[in-house]
């Protein structure tokens, strides 16, 4: 359903849960590593034992002062942990430690660029700094719910956004922005099947021209690009429906089921938890000098539309090429590594990165830095083409014995014959021979059928299994073929 | 007769051979095998380990090695965490509950050779100012088994009047350390927040919660603190400055002390007898060389509805994790988890616990939060900005530690107000982090009374030299009750 069509207009936030990549938890000193057998990972205070006391884990705090840095924000010079109170048995302590009045960035935000390549500016309100919860398990325990807290007190960034969203596209886009720059910072693997990279999205629809908000309803835990995108679409024509129809949106939190392709009523607002945050008092008041902050400035990376306005004026790419190419860190350092072994070729590089190599990666699901095909491996392959030993076509077919096998670009070309003919001599040769085969051809091409020129180009390339070097063979073409 | 030696005496004599720590500890755990069917002083007594325990130590000391206490045996109160020994904090929330760690404090006097003989009873999670909360039943005033021995270290303030043990740590939250220590006639020490490290100590309310230790003098009392003592890296909130030698400060002349009687404190709740024995004890100060003035703080009155503000908020949070899931008491065949919770939780705690857990509950909730909790934290500011401005004028500042002697057992049970005016004036030290400590001072009746010492933060070598020059002026901390002579 298009909602602007109809009048009405969608309005947009979401809260995104980053998972922090320290090796320890964000107050204990337990592994944080995904996939340990229950409870292996669990220390007593990630059990919430009698007795025991968080310590905070200052790389969680570096880690968020990196993405507060990286999205303009301001940097809390004192931030304030408070209890989030309520029980469930995946909580431990029956509180989360959390941050509530005095977060450690606010006021930040992002550029996303749109389908039809404006630019949009989506506020973020604020990211604070809290532990993760631990799972329950239902599956093989009968009538017993199993309770796994070896995700308990992960390090998590909640990154809120202004509700600035106007459609679903937007907020996938502007998710996948903040995706691209966590894992740029390296301060998430971003890895959403394990829950590493979630989001809550606070979706709401007003008459277009209204500058009040409508009445929210907040879908819980989506862990992938595409239900963010159905489950918000879902959700608004709920909403325009219901209010058509002569209904009200209750506030209301509700579960996105990619099964049936709904959201369904999870809780209302009268049956939410009163929460009762107070400053923990275990914990005191995080006070950053502006050295700390200083110094992870100075240890910032190059961030994703830094290195996007730089491949486009230092390589002369396309703004969207250049997109494309730093989407992530590991694909704009392979990019820069091939263009390093043939620097005169950046705009080649970045056709077979974004074009062979992609399509290759893609169809067994391999991310450029599985090592399946290095960066070397594949600018030896594109020198051939810069020194016209192959063409392009030809580099198509060495690149996939190059897949398939392990010998490099020069190994196939040389036992496959695949050389380009570059000798004039060789070509003309060639060139007489298919004349004198297609007479016919030759006369009505004379008598003025132009287009029999690519019939020549293609029987001459055939005659040399395609190594005549195109440029060439064009040239002697149009002289000899008119006699 | 070992149990009439003060704690320093011990350890020299351990030094000295003069007695092993295997012969202490036999004759210690004599004293609280007989005593127990009377006061109730100890929730576990750990005779085995205790002994074996003493015996590793006479190796040591054979061989002149040891720590500062090798061989001396002391006790916890019940809800330190103590590796392989049951830790119940008074509650049957946790009458099954073993810790599979120690708390920094007991690993600390461990390392300091000390032997630890049991668990001391006390109030349900440390709540409570008569020692009548407890799930194990009530503590009973040596001097007088009818009366209260004060709360809600009642345990270790018992069993250390009646020379049961030489030492026993304690904790104070609104109180819990000094105002047993008065009832009982003996010295008890609670440290700046932030000097005793809380890890394994378990919560009651954090922002007030102490550890410290009730000994029969100041002496001992620095010997015991000097070891509990000390930064805590797996206490956010301990606080890293280096510990001084509280017993080389012991004997410092007073000459020139500045001493403040918080006027405020000298009420209409104030007995007047004990009244008069704070009186006398500021004259022996006086005597000493030390200025005696008036100093009024203010805000102090407020001390009480403000900590039932605080404490509760906190408390209310943290027993939150006795949920039935993971530990301690769990009902039989729950039907779902709502039933596991509250019947849990319901069976699991004591009426004074399920009262602050409801009161903090309420004074945390959405609309009430910024008129209770925050305007509580407000007065507590302002409690702590009299107490420095009064530090600006004098020393230390003085009072009594209790405005009564013990009452009766059950006499304030059925109003918990009247029960919470027992800490009017210890409160005020707890919600401002302040070191303070209770020395005896004398008697209302059969029953002994305490004078309070309040000192500047980390000041807690200038409050135990004060007492310990007071104490060796009087006889009143020598004084023990009759019947466990």
């Amino acid at each position: 359903m298009n909602a602007t069509a109809s009048g009405w207009e969608t309005v947009i936030g979401l809260e995104i849960h980053a998972q922090l990549a320290t090796r320890s938890k964000i107050f204990s000193g337990a592994a944080t590593a995904y996939g340990a057998p229950p409870n292996a990972q669990a220390s007593l205070v990630d059990l919430g034992y009698p007795g025991v006391l968080p310590v905070l884990n200052r790389e969680a705090v570096r880690m968020a002062v990196r993405f507060g840095l990286a999205i303009g924000a301001r940097i809390a010079r004192q931030s304030v942990f408070a209890r989030k109170n309520y029980f469930y048995p995946d909580l431990p302590k029956g509180y989360q430690i959390s941050q509530y009045e005095l977060p450690i960035v606010a006021q930040g935000a992002l550029d996303v660029v749109l389908d039809d390549g404006s630019i949009k500016r989506v506020g973020i309100t604020r990211a604070h700094l809290e532990e993760d919860a631990g799972k329950s398990l239902h599956e093989g325990l009968g009538a017993f719910t199993g309770v796994d807290l070896n995700r308990a007190g992960t390090p998590l960034i909640e990154i809120v956004s202004e509700p600035d969203m106007r459609s679903a596209k937007e907020a996938v886009a502007y998710m996948k922005k903040v995706h691209t720059l966590v894992r740029y910072l390296e301060i998430c693997d971003g890895n959403m099947q394990e829950g590493s990279f979630r989001c809550d999205a606070n979706v709401s629809v007003r008459p277009k021209g209204s500058d009040r908000l409508g009445t929210r309803a907040e879908i819980k835990n989506i862990n992938s690009f595409r239900y963010v995108e159905k489950a918000i679409q879902y959700e608004v024509a709920r909403q325009i429906e219901l209010i058509e129809s002569g209904g009200k949106v209750v506030q209301e939190t509700r579960l996105y089921d990619p099964d049936k392709g709904e959201t369904r009523s999870m809780r209302t607002k009268e049956e939410a938890n009163d929460y009762r945050y107070f400053p923990d008092p275990d914990l005191l008041p995080l006070a950053l000098d502006e050295a700390f902050i200083e110094e992870v400035r100075a240890g910032l990376p190059e961030l994703p539309d830094e290195k996007a306005a730089r491949f486009s004026s230092q390589y002369g790419l396309s703004a969207y090429d250049a997109g494309v190419l730093t989407a992530s860190r590991e694909l704009a350092d392979y990019y820069e590594e091939v263009v390093r072994a043939v620097p005169r070729e950046p705009k080649l590089a970045a056709n077979w990165v974004m074009g062979e190599l992609a399509a290759a990666l893609n169809k067994e699901n391999l991310e450029v830095g599985s090592g399946r095909m290095p960066a070397a491996r594949l600018a030896s392959l594109l020198a051939r083409i810069a020194d016209q030993t192959i063409s392009g076509k030809i580099a198509k077919e060495v690149f996939e014995a190059m897949w398939a096998g392990g010998e490099s670009a020069d190994v196939i070309i040389e036992s496959k014959g695949l050389k380009q003919i570059t000798d004039t001599g060789a070509i003309e040769r060639a060139i007489e021979e298919v004349m004198a085969k297609n007479p016919g051809q030759l006369a009505d091409y004379r008598a003025g059928k132009d287009k029999l020129f690519g019939f020549f180009v293609g029987q001459v390339m055939k005659a040399t299994q395609g190594k005549a070097n195109p440029a060439q063979l064009n040239e002697l073409l149009r002289k000899k073929l008119p006699g | 007769m070992v149990h009439r030696n003060s704690l320093t005496e011990l350890a020299a004599g351990l030094r000295a051979k003069t007695f092993s720590s295997v012969e202490l500890v036999r004759a210690f755990l004599q004293r609280i095998e007989a005593a127990q069917p009377v006061l109730n002083a100890f929730i576990s007594i750990t005779a085995e380990q205790a002994l074996a325990a003493a015996a590793a130590a006479d190796r040591e000391l054979a061989a002149g090695r040891g720590g500062p206490l090798a061989g001396v045996p002391i006790a916890h109160k019940d809800l330190f965490c103590t590796a392989g020994v049951r830790t119940t904090c008074g509650s049957r929330m946790l009458d099954n509950f073993v810790s599979p760690y120690d708390a920094t404090v007991v690993a600390k006097l461990k390392a300091a050779g000390a032997i630890n003989l049991g668990k001391l009873n006390m109030d349900e999670f440390a709540m409570g100012s008569s020692n009548e909360t407890s799930w194990f039943g009530p503590v009973r005033n040596p001097w007088n088994t009818d009366f209260v021995p004060g709360g809600s270290s009642g345990g270790s303030a018992a069993a250390v009047a009646a020379r049961l043990i030489p030492a026993a740590t304690a904790t104070d939250t609104g109180g819990s350390i000094r105002q047993p220590a008065a009832l009982c006639g003996i010295t008890g020490i609670k440290p700046t927040y932030g000097r005793v490290s809380r890890y394994g100590m378990i919560a009651f309310a954090s922002s007030l919660d102490q550890g410290g230790v009730l000994t029969t003098s100041a002496a001992d009392a620095a010997l015991m603190l000097r070891e509990m003592a000390g930064f805590d890296a797996n206490d956010s909130t301990s606080v890293d400055a280096p510990v001084p030698d509280y017993v080389a400060e012991l004997d410092a002349p007073l000459a020139g002390v500045r001493i403040g009687l918080i006027k405020e404190f000298v009420d209409e709740g104030l007995d007047r007898e004990n009244e008069l024995r704070i009186r006398d004890a500021l004259k022996v100060l006086e005597r000493l060389g030390a200025s005696l003035r008036e100093v009024s703080l203010p805000n102090l009155p407020r001390s009480v509805p403000v900590y039932y503000v605080v404490a509760p908020a906190e408390c209310s949070s943290n027993l939150a994790r006795y949920d039935g899931v993971r530990f301690g008491h769990r009902c039989q065949e729950p039907r779902d988890l709502q039933d596991l919770y509250r019947r849990s939780r319901g069976e699991g705690f004591g009426a004074e616990v399920k009262r602050r857990v409801m009161t903090g509950t309420y004074v945390l909730s959405a609309g009430y939060y910024d008129a209770y909790y925050l305007k509580a934290q407000r007065v507590r500011q302002l409690i702590a900005a009299d107490f420095k401005r009064a530090f600006g004028e004098v020393d230390v500042l003085v009072g009594p530690t209790s405005p009564t002697a013990a009452f009766r057992l059950g006499a304030k049970t059925a109003d918990p107000i009247t029960m919470y005016l027992n800490d009017i004036y210890t409160i005020g030290a707890n919600l401002a982090g302040l070191p303070a400590l209770s020395v005896p001072c004398g008697f209302v009746g059969d029953l002994p009374v305490g004078l309070q010492v309040v000192g500047p933060h980390f000041a807690e070598g200038r409050i135990l030299n004060v007492a310990h020059r007071y104490q060796r002026e009087t006889d009143w901390h020598r004084r023990s009750p009759e019947r466990f002579a």
